[in-house]
């Protein structure tokens, strides 16, 4: 579609053209210096432009923004420390395989490598956290900059692009028509795998008796619920969830067995030992997941299907690995299986999902998993949460019962404490499902980000503030009791504020929740709130901990379910 | 260290000719503290693409993953492990030697066993230029340390695929 334009339009103005041609609707950004051109762009724009209160708030709510909708988000911020502040959400797109694409104003080209005013190397600086990354030279490409920017984003194995925009190219005339042509020799994006690796997990898949799915987010990704669900039926296996592929095959699902890993149930984590195959629908075998890995399915046959052929044998060698989209490979595969012998073994793992619930104690103050689950109860699972990192995090993982894909959003590879609350705010604005958006965050994430009340507060966005405050960096301070003597160094958040106050003095009211007698009560009136967002204090139990637990590095086997009385070898693994 | 753990791979990549494109390609090997031994990178007779041919030590399945990812950068067109295969390696090195004009005969015959070539040559001092495959490049350096070496660069190792198809 090569049109020639009558109008001289410079390079900002060219950029948004591409912007809107690309489908983009949103753009969450913070001006300055540099990208002083593409915000004058946007002042006669009919582009809709949120403006945050902090770079990596903007990158964040990009990454909510794409995560709800699968569309690609967009975070526009200047040079220098604009860009450095989008770090930590570039790389949190990345850990999980998110589509944003991040525009970053630069100093002119003249000015570079000069350690100009707000120059920062960013390309250079971002290499490592980036599916691909342009510094843009000329205004004349900027089309196809853009048009290849968005196309590596969301296609193949999603991820961020950067694209550096030097205030000269922004300014300057393009005359180059918009046109569909990019210039990626490359790169490839797998569909269909081999017919053979096909039919040989066809085969290896009729000889199992004791079946396991493993789904992970690449299922998310592919929008490949229906066939999951349909292979999992058809083959009488049971399915278990990484964190972040929770939803694609509902959790109320007989045969679901929610999550497995360090945090996981322990069903899922008892079958993981006890398979005699297993079966990674985009999956990466996380460390998170497998604990100690030669100890993992060890006497199971493997299949590993990713979209990414990097994935192969990169954690552990597969018996069979499939490479494509998760969608089309199983629809190549369905028509090739049938019910599996595997009666028995589904009874088995029924009898444990009945021996060992997920549960918490009842007594004493109120409990994260308390609110959790009250939360799950009264929005009927109907809610789309954006959850920070740490406790509450897993714990939302357990009791929130996740029947629907991209219902649930969690930094899952990176664990970016500071994300929950943005990414609400991303997915607030791509939100058409008539769902509430729930922020759950402990104290900790909370307060790194917090700024971005503001944002909430003016664009009147129906978000439920969950602050799970304990007054702990929680995580820590249960490794801290469980592995070190319950040294317990720099956790304790002495100096929270009022978060009630807080809220206020932003225009959000807020909601103090204390007693677990009150928690319907009180969660139902956030729920019914609908003027825009509501924050809710939750006081939590100071020293609750997360249970079931895998140490990290440890094999499967040495699953804790309570706190034990004395004191446990340090963790191997990492983190 | 294990030496048949640790040899030395020959890797050739076909990518973009942009910038930047080296930075990404030595990220694969230094996010691990993989060092790489030699880098050649030169153009091609299309100006789009450049060739690369690196040489790195390391531990076979880390080096096959490190492989896979560069083949995954975007800029990345081809990236293959030519250790074991049926390639012609060569390489090219400059020796500078302190060499009186009485040492120069001895010198000289050395060269001329190893095929090597006089490029530069004084009163007190000679360059030589030899090219052939690592061994032979090791074997001349050794055997030149009878002469005082002032200084000496190699340009790495280039490898072609044997035969009519391409690399």
């Amino acid at each position: 579609m090569n049109e020639t334009k009558t109008k001289k339009l410079n390079g900002a103005e060219v950029t948004l053209e591409c912007l809107k041609r690309e489908g983009v609707e949103i753009i969450f950004g913070y001006p300055g210096g540099s990208a002083i051109p593409l915000f004058d762009a946007l002042y006669d724009s009919n582009m809709k432009v949120v403006l945050s209160r902090h770079e990596q708030g903007a990158t964040h709510m990009a990454d909510g923004y794409a995560r709800q909708t699968g569309k690609v988000g967009v975070a526009l911020v200047t040079s220098g420390p604009g860009a450095t502040n989008t770090f930590t959400g570039i790389y949190t797109a990345l850990m999980d395989s998110i589509p944003i694409v991040v525009l970053t104003a630069q100093t002119t080209t003249p000015n570079l490598g000069k350690d100009a005013f707000q120059e920062c190397d960013t390309s250079g600086m971002t290499f490592a956290a980036v599916k691909h990354s342009y510094l843009v030279k000329k205004s004349n490409d900027l089309p196809r900059v853009l048009k290849e920017a968005f196309h590596v984003a969301r296609t193949g194995r999603p991820g961020p692009v950067l694209i550096d925009l030097p205030k000269d190219v922004l300014a300057g005339v393009c005359t180059a028509s918009f046109s569909d042509e990019m210039d990626l020799p490359g790169y490839k994006i797998p569909t269909y795998a081999d017919t053979s690796a096909v039919e040989q997990t066809a085969e290896l898949l009729k000889t199992s008796k004791k079946p396991l799915l493993l789904v992970g987010h690449g299922a998310m990704i592919s929008n490949a619920s229906r066939q999951v669900k349909e292979l999992a039926e058809k083959l009488n296996a049971p399915v278990t969830s990484t964190l972040l592929g929770l939803g694609v095959f509902p959790a109320d699902h007989e045969l679901s067995l929610g999550m497995l890993g360090m945090h996981g149930t322990v069903y899922a984590n008892k079958a993981v030992l006890d398979c005699d195959l297993i079966f990674s629908i985009g999956s990466r075998f996380d460390d998170r997941i497998t604990g100690k890995l030669d100890e993992f399915c060890k006497n199971a046959k493997i299949i590993h299907l990713d979209i990414d052929p990097a994935e192969q044998g990169k954690v552990l060698q597969p018996d069979v690995f499939l490479c494509g989209d998760v969608k089309l490979v199983l629809e190549q595969l369905l028509p090739m299986v049938t019910r599996l012998d595997s009666s028995d073994w589904v009874k088995t793992v029924q009898t444990w999902k009945k021996r060992y619930p997920l549960t918490y104690p009842k007594q004493g103050g109120l409990r994260m998993q308390h609110v959790i689950h009250t939360l799950c109860e009264l929005t009927k699972g109907k809610a789309i949460l954006n959850v920070d990192v740490g406790q509450h995090q897993m714990w939302a993982a357990q009791f929130f019962r996740a029947n629907y894909p991209r219902q649930l959003h969690n930094s899952g590879g990176a664990g970016t404490m500071g994300f929950g609350f943005p990414s609400s705010i991303g997915a607030s604005f791509g939100n058409t499902t008539g769902w509430p958006v729930c922020c759950i965050a402990g104290d900790g994430g909370f307060q790194m980000t917090l700024s971005e009340l503001a944002t909430a507060a003016i664009h009147k966005l129906p978000i439920k503030i969950f602050v799970l405050d304990n007054k702990y960096l929680g995580m820590v301070r249960q490794w801290q009791d469980m592995f070190y003597d319950k040294r317990y160094s720099s956790v304790d958040l002495v100096g929270n504020p009022d978060f009630v106050k807080l809220a206020e003095a932003y225009g959000i009211p807020g909601l103090r929740l204390k007693r677990s007698a009150d928690a319907e009560r009180i969660i139902q009136k956030a729920l019914d709130y609908n003027d825009g967002p509501i924050l809710i204090h939750c006081e939590c139990e100071k020293e609750d901990n997360v249970f079931p637990m895998i140490p990290a590095g440890a094999p499967i086997t040495s699953m804790i379910t309570e706190t034990p009385k004395t004191k446990l070898e340090k963790p191997t693994g990492s983190t | 260290m294990n030496p048949i753990q640790e040899r030395a791979h020959s890797i050739s990549l076909m990518v973009a000719n942009r910038p930047g494109v080296l930075v990404r390609i030595s990220l694969v090997f230094s996010r691990r503290g993989y060092n790489i031994d030699s880098l050649v990178v030169s153009p091609t007779l299309d100006p789009n693409f450049s060739r690369m041919n690196i040489v790195a030590r390391g531990n076979p399945t880390i080096l096959e993953q490190i492989i896979k990812q560069l083949e995954k950068l975007v800029d990345v067109v081809q990236a293959k492990d030519h250790t074991n295969m049926n390639v012609v390696e060569k390489e090219l090195a400059l020796i500078k030697v302190k060499c009186s004009p009485e040492q120069r005969t001895e010198m000289l015959q050395l060269c001329d066993h190893f095929k090597a070539v006089t490029v530069d040559m004084t009163e007190t001092s000679m360059i030589i230029q030899i090219t052939g495959n690592t061994d032979k490049i090791d074997a001349m350096k050794s055997l030149s340390q009878k002469f005082e070496i002032i200084e000496y660069i190699r340009t790495g190792k280039v490898i072609m695929l044997r035969g009519e198809d391409k690399t």
